[in-house]
Order: structure tokens, then C-alpha cells, then sequence
């Protein structure tokens, strides 16, 4: 594991980490149902970079696979699945953020604040704090988003985008072994979750509508 | 001689500023007509218009006091002694020792809260509903506007913008994760503060979206012009800055080579147009904002600031 390990690319590493965080950010700050899938699929996109741009300097083919899958997997199917089901089960489409969004990105602040100074001391030589404090961050943000979204489908996406910030902690480790097949893991993990919403919501709808409007409800959606 | 060489510089400097804003705006503005799909006025209309009000005698109000007749001018000086500090092609200029960025902040919002008075000097509803706009944002850019100085002078050791943008033209400054989320609330505070969409919207014609029109409603003729003019000065001065700090690269130093000096003005020509581009795009894409979320917006761009400076606080006191 010689690698390229030059000043300019770990900035670049922190950068794609930071561009992460920031758009778990824009996760929060979304109020919109699509504009959220859409944020997500934009953090994927960049989490698939600093995936590859870990293997490139850690010279670890394995993690440039790992980005590749995040970038099919979270980037693309994950986001496309999510607009079909929002608009074949007609979810609400306005995200409600319980005490307002002002207050909501202070505490991610908060949040980020902690994840830096729980990271500063854990300075392991396997994993950089930067990047701990970043991974950490994102996922804490990820549970934030959980905790201020009543409503079921923004809560899922807070979920995957706090599994964003584990694939993040993953790749960061210089030698990590298993890194696709965890990846993987976590994206299988992630599909489970979009398919066990989706099937909640057709039984939910079972209960409480007639087979008949769910049947038109199928007629409209193709 | 290099007395000499930084007062030609900061001559230059200012006959390219003043001569440039007009034009540069009507970039902006032909750009972002040909995205929507108009004809667009040419690019030196805005000059056009400027000579137009110039020629034109002033119609004042019957209660306006000095402040309103002064206001203008008074923006307008404040605007191009900001304008003055921030180094564009070339840095080592005259005013480099002064060109500290608290005190640019500082006459930016002399210029801000002076248009702000007069607006609600002849007591008209549109000029005081533009006023307490104007000031409620500024509340939140302000703020912001420090916390990016903050971060600048953590990464640099400096204050001044001159020492700021060498330092990361030599790439001596520290990670750029922090750098980023900088920019980010400087180009919030930047929309907000020259009344760009999605904040504002110069050419508003409904009361409802206006927030620097409204300011500038009940002025006519030469102080007009100069309100126009002082827009558009204050347009150049933040790409000049955002460029100065953010895209160091090819900018000229008193002991730079033949060659460096040659290309700087084009390498300066070319970032503006490049930024002026990037700001016709992003106008064009966007959908204007309710009043009442600009404040989020800004907000935003506060706790990104406080994010920005804090990390880089904590990293440089492990590292």
C-alpha cells in the first residue's frame, strides 16, 4: 500500500468528504420530496468520487469498484426507485422539518462540532480524524434528519444518507479489507430499506383503500 | 520606484474598475437574456443608460433632506474606496497595506446603510418597505461576512486581503475542506448583498419582489445614474474579490516576471468573464425566493461560516 500520499491528495480527499457533509446539509434543508431524492442522489454521486479518489491514492483497485457500485447502486438505482414509488403511491410531496429548518441546521452545526472533537482525540493512525470527524458527522446528520422528518419516506432518505456516511468511514481507511464487499453490504442494507417502505405503503393502502382505487392507482402510474 | 509602480498600479487598477462596471453588468444582464431566450440589450447599454440619467435634472421629493440628495454620492465614494482596496490583476498596489478586509466589509455597509436611510427618508411606503429588507438581510450577511474573514485570516495570519491572496496564490494556506464552505457563504452573502436572484430582482416590477429597486424607486436623473453606477461598481468589486481570494492563480506580484504581468490583465479579464458567466447561468436557472426564506438562506451561509471557521480552528490547533 505504497500510494500517492502527497498533501494535495488528502486535501482533495478531505474536499469530496467535506462536499459530502455539505450536501447532507442540502439533504437537510431540502422541503421538497423530489428535490430530497435528488440531494441524495447528488451526495451519492459525490461519495462514488471520494470512493474512487481513495483508491487512486491508497492504490486500491478495490476501492475504485467500490465507487463504481456506489455510483450504480446509491447514484443512480436507489434515486430512480424512489421517484417511481413517491409518484406511483403519491406521497406527500412537501417534507415537513418538525421545529423549522433554522433550528434543524443549528443543531446539525452542533452536531458536526461533535463529531470533530470526538474525532480529535480517536487520531488512530488506521483512519485519519479528518476523515473519522467526517464519516462520523455524516452520519450523525443522517440520524438528525431521521429524528426531525415525521414523514416516512424522508425519513428512509435521512436513513440511506446516514449509510452514506459509513461507505465514507469505510473508504477512508488506508489497507481496509473487505471494502466492496462491505459497501455492498450497506447498499443491500439500503435497498432492503426502500423495498420494506415500499411494501409497508402498498399494505397500508390495502387497509385502509379499496383493491379497486389501488388498481387504478397501478393503471395511472404506467 | 515602487512607490511609483503601485500608485500607476492603483490607477489602472481604478480606470479599468470604473470603466469596466457599466460593461460588465451589461454582460450579466445579455447573457442572461439569450439563456431565457431574448434578444437581449447590447452589452454597453448599461453605459448608455448612465449617460442618459446623467444629462437628466434630478426630481426630488418635497420633504427630501440633504441625506437623500447625499446618499448617493455617498454610497458611491464608499463603494470605490472598497473597490480601491481589493486587488484585481495585479497585488502590491498602493492601497495594499489599507486594503484590510474588515475595512472593506466595513464601507460596503456604510454604502448599504446610507442607501437604507434615504429610503426612508421621503417616507414612502416602497422605500421603507426596501429599507427593512435591506437591513434584515444584511443582519444575517453581515455575520457571515465576518465569520469568512475569520476563516481567511485563520488560514493566512492576516487580515488584509493583500497578504490573504498571496498566501493562497502560493498555496501555503491549509486544507481547503474549510476554504469551501467559505465560499459557499460568500457567494450567499455576495447574492444577497448586490440583489441577485433568487434574492432579488433588479429589473422587478411588482413591489412584492423588490427589494434594491425599492431603495432606488424614488430617485431620478444624475443621483440615479449614480446609484446605477454604484450597483454596478459594487457587481466587479465582489467578483474581483471572490477571484482575489478564491481563484489566486496568474495574478501579478511587484516581483513577477515580464511574462506574469503580460498575461495578468487577460487571466483577470478572463476570471470575471468566467464568473459573470457562472452568475448569468445560475440567475437564469433559478426560481426567485419568498422574502420570508432569505433569511434561512442566509442563515445558511452564517452556520456555514461558523462551520468553516471552527473546524479550521480545531484542525490547526491538533495539527
Amino acid at each position: 500500500m505504497g500510494g500517492h500520499h502527497g498533501a494535495f491528495s488528502l486535501d482533495v480527499a478531505h474536499l469530496l468528504g467535506g462536499a459530502v457533509l455539505v450536501l447532507s446539509f442540502g439533504l437537510l434543508y431540502q422541503r421538497r420530496l423530489g428535490g430530497l431524492i435528488n440531494a441524495y442522489a447528488a451526495q451519492s454521486c459525490v461519495l462514488a468520487a471520494a470512493a474512487a479518489w481513495q483508491g487512486w491514492v491508497q492504490s486500491a483497485p478495490a476501492l475504485v469498484v467500490t465507487g463504481l457500485i456506489v455510483l450504480g447502486g446509491a447514484g443512480v438505482a436507489i434515486p430512480v426507485a424512489l421517484h417511481r414509488i413517491a409518484g406511483r403511491l403519491q406521497f406527500d410531496r412537501a417534507v415537513v422539518t418538525q421545529p423549522g429548518i433554522f433550528p434543524v441546521m443549528a443543531a446539525g452545526v452542533a452536531l458536526v462540532l461533535l463529531a470533530v472533537l470526538l474525532a480529535a482525540p480517536a487520531a488512530a493512525q488506521a483512519l485519519p480524524r479528518e476523515d473519522l470527524a467526517l464519516a462520523l458527522a455524516v452520519v450523525l446528520l443522517g440520524q438528525l434528519m431521521m429524528i426531525v422528518r415525521p414523514a416516512a419516506p424522508a425519513q428512509l432518505v435521512g436513513f440511506l444518507s446516514l449509510l452514506s456516511g459509513l461507505i465514507l468511514g469505510i473508504v477512508g481507511v488506508p489497507g481496509m479489507r473487505l471494502a466492496v464487499e462491505l459497501a455492498v453490504a450497506v447498499l443491500v442494507l439500503a435497498g432492503a430499506a426502500v423495498a420494506g417502505v415500499y411494501l409497508l405503503r402498498i399494505r397500508a393502502r390495502f387497509e385502509e383503500v379499496d383493491a379497486g382505487r389501488l388498481e387504478r392507482l397501478g393503471g395511472a402510474a404506467q | 520606484m515602487t512607490t511609483l509602480l503601485s500608485l500607476a498600479l492603483l490607477a489602472v487598477h481604478l480606470a479599468l474598475l470604473l470603466t469596466l462596471a457599466p460593461v460588465l453588468a451589461g454582460i450579466v444582464r445579455w447573457t442572461k437574456s439569450r439563456l431565457m431566450g431574448r434578444v437581449g440589450a447590447p452589452v454597453f447599454q448599461p453605459w448608455r443608460d448612465l449617460q442618459r440619467l446623467a444629462r437628466k435634472q434630478p426630481v426630488l421629493a418635497e420633504n427630501a433632506s440633504w441625506l437623500f440628495r447625499g446618499a448617493p454620492t455617498i454610497a458611491f465614494a464608499a463603494t470605490l474606496a472598497a473597490a480601491a482596496l481589493v486587488p484585481g490583476f495585479a497585488l502590491g498596489m498602493a492601497t495594499a497595506p489599507l486594503a484590510d478586509l474588515l475595512a472593506i466589509a466595513g464601507l460596503l455597509a456604510l454604502a448599504r446603510c446610507t442607501l437604507a436611510l434615504a429610503g426612508l427618508d421621503t417616507g414612502t411606503a416602497v422605500g421603507g418597505l426596501g429599507a427593512s429588507r435591506e437591513m434584515s438581510f444584511a443582519a444575517f450577511a453581515e455575520p457571515a461576512m465576518l465569520l469568512v474573514i475569520f476563516t481567511l485570516a485563520l488560514l493566512a495570519g492576516s487580515t488584509n486581503l493583500d497578504a490573504i491572496a498571496g498566501a493562497l496564490r502560493e498555496g501555503t494556506a491549509g486544507p481547503l475542506f474549510p476554504l469551501g464552505l467559505a465560499l459557499l457563504a460568500m457567494l450567499a452573502v455576495a447574492i444577497a448583498g448586490n440583489g441577485r436572484a433568487p434574492i432579488d430582482n433588479r429589473a422587478a416590477l411588482a413591489e412584492t419582489g423588490m427589494v434594491h429597486a425599492a431603495l432606488a424607486l424614488a430617485y431620478s436623473g444624475r443621483h440615479l445614474a449614480l446609484i446605477e453606477a454604484t450597483a454596478a461598481l459594487k457587481l466587479l468589486l465582489w467578483l474581483t474579490l471572490i477571484a482575489a481570494i478564491f481563484l489566486p492563480f496568474g495574478t501579478a506580484t511587484p516581483e513577477s516576471g515580464l511574462l506574469v504581468w503580460l498575461l495578468a490583465l487577460p487571466v483577470w479579464g478572463l476570471k470575471l468573464g468566467g464568473l459573470a458567466m457562472a452568475l448569468a447561468l445560475f440567475e437564469a436557472g433559478v426560481a426567485g425566493m419568498r422574502v420570508f426564506r432569505v433569511p434561512e438562506l442566509l442563515g445558511l451561509a452564517v452556520l456555514l461560516g461558523v462551520l468553516a471557521a471552527v473546524l479550521l480552528a480545531v484542525w490547526q490547533g491538533l495539527a
